[in-house]
């Protein structure tokens, strides 16, 4: 129970301050919370799935697997499968981090799984489209050309910048969740 | 459509499992509700903070400070906006159109826009919780780094 609150103390703080706001400026209090609805309907109508998904990956697909498909000798192909699985995936990018902590605890090599969040959060293909009617063809353009090349220098910095103990704390910590 | 394709495969793939082997098939639903609920407060209070930020910072008054000639100041405003929040891109792209109408320069509104999608501060609970607090720190600060050098480029060449 102490667990419980512990784990829930920041929503806990938040529902105090939406509490408070609603004793000041109950229209807007009212509105975020709209807000907020809206996006838990949003959130609850793509999580089921992925979660779901995940677990019958995990059950089912063998380590070894994932580590020839993604892991650290996987090479170009790993590169470019992990731009694509990122790249067509559908979702904010909070459902990209458990897909994250599956992949790595499979034996990806963490450099691709950083493309896979890149990619996840810049290039998505589905944007791409809908990026372009909104901002323009050229804005659309510019931006993914210059994120191909930025997605990989990203990935590839926060790699060399972790020691090899960080990275191995780093695999540890995927195996338990 | 795409989030009905996702239930239709992960039903077939459920019902699949299932008709293979029903004890792992239970195992890997056990797991499915073990990792939703291991992130569920972080979501939680990133649902909520999200919808304050969206009632409190309306379109016109972002506009207003981001504008064509905001420069430096309007850039430091845009990223500092884009990276305390993470929105999906169906939402940002729409906002940031009409921001871009509203008066809001090409530069700033790139920068907000990369910012929004790739730095979340609030989402930072959620990453710890799967890269540790180095790699996510490392991963945020770069993208933001990453995201004034595309907003200056993208800047460049639609003047």
């Amino acid at each position: 129970m102490k667990n419980l609150l512990k784990r829930y103390r920041s929503f806990l703080l938040l529902c105090g301050v939406y509490a408070g706001l609603g004793l000041l400026l109950p229209g807007a209090a009212l509105d975020s919370l709209r807000l907020s609805g809206e996006n838990l309907a949003e959130m609850l109508g793509i999580l089921p799935p992925v979660f779901i998904l995940l677990g019958l990956l995990d059950v089912w697909v063998p380590r070894e697997t994932i580590m020839g498909l993604m892991g650290e000798r996987s090479g170009l192909r790993g590169i470019l499968l992990a731009f694509m699985l990122g790249s067509f995936a559908a979702g904010p990018l909070y459902a990209a981090f458990p897909v994250a902590g599956v992949l790595l605890k499979k034996g990806s090599r963490l450099f691709n799984v950083l493309i896979f969040i890149g990619a996840w959060s810049t290039t998505k293909i589905p944007m791409l489209v809908f990026e372009a009617s909104a901002m323009g063809t050229t804005f659309m353009l510019v931006r993914f050309l210059a994120n191909i090349p930025v997605i990989l220098l990203i990935a590839w910095l926060t790699e060399r910048l972790l020691t090899p103990e960080e990275q191995l704390a780093l695999q540890s910590r995927a195996q338990a969740l | 459509m795409g989030t009905i394709g996702l239930y239709g495969l992960t039903l077939a793939l459920l019902a699949f499992s299932w008709v293979k082997d029903p004890k792992r098939t239970r195992a890997s639903l056990g797991k499915a509700w073990k990792s939703f609920e291991n992130i569920l407060p972080q979501l939680l209070t990133v649902l909520l903070v999200i919808g304050l930020m969206l009632r409190l910072l309306t379109p016109d008054m972002i506009a207003g400070l981001i504008g064509e000639e905001s420069g430096f100041q309007g850039m430091a405003i845009a990223a500092a906006v884009g990276s305390v929040t993470l929105i999906p891109g169906f939402i940002a792209f729409p906002l940031a159109a009409a921001l871009l109408k509203s008066g809001a320069g090409f530069t700033q509104i790139a920068l907000f826009v990369s910012t929004l999608m790739m730095v979340g501060l609030v989402t930072l609970p959620v990453e710890v919780g799967y890269f540790g607090k180095k790699a996510t720190i490392l991963r945020n600060s770069l993208a933001f780094g990453a995201s004034v050098a595309v907003a200056l480029l993208i800047g460049g060449v639609l003047r």
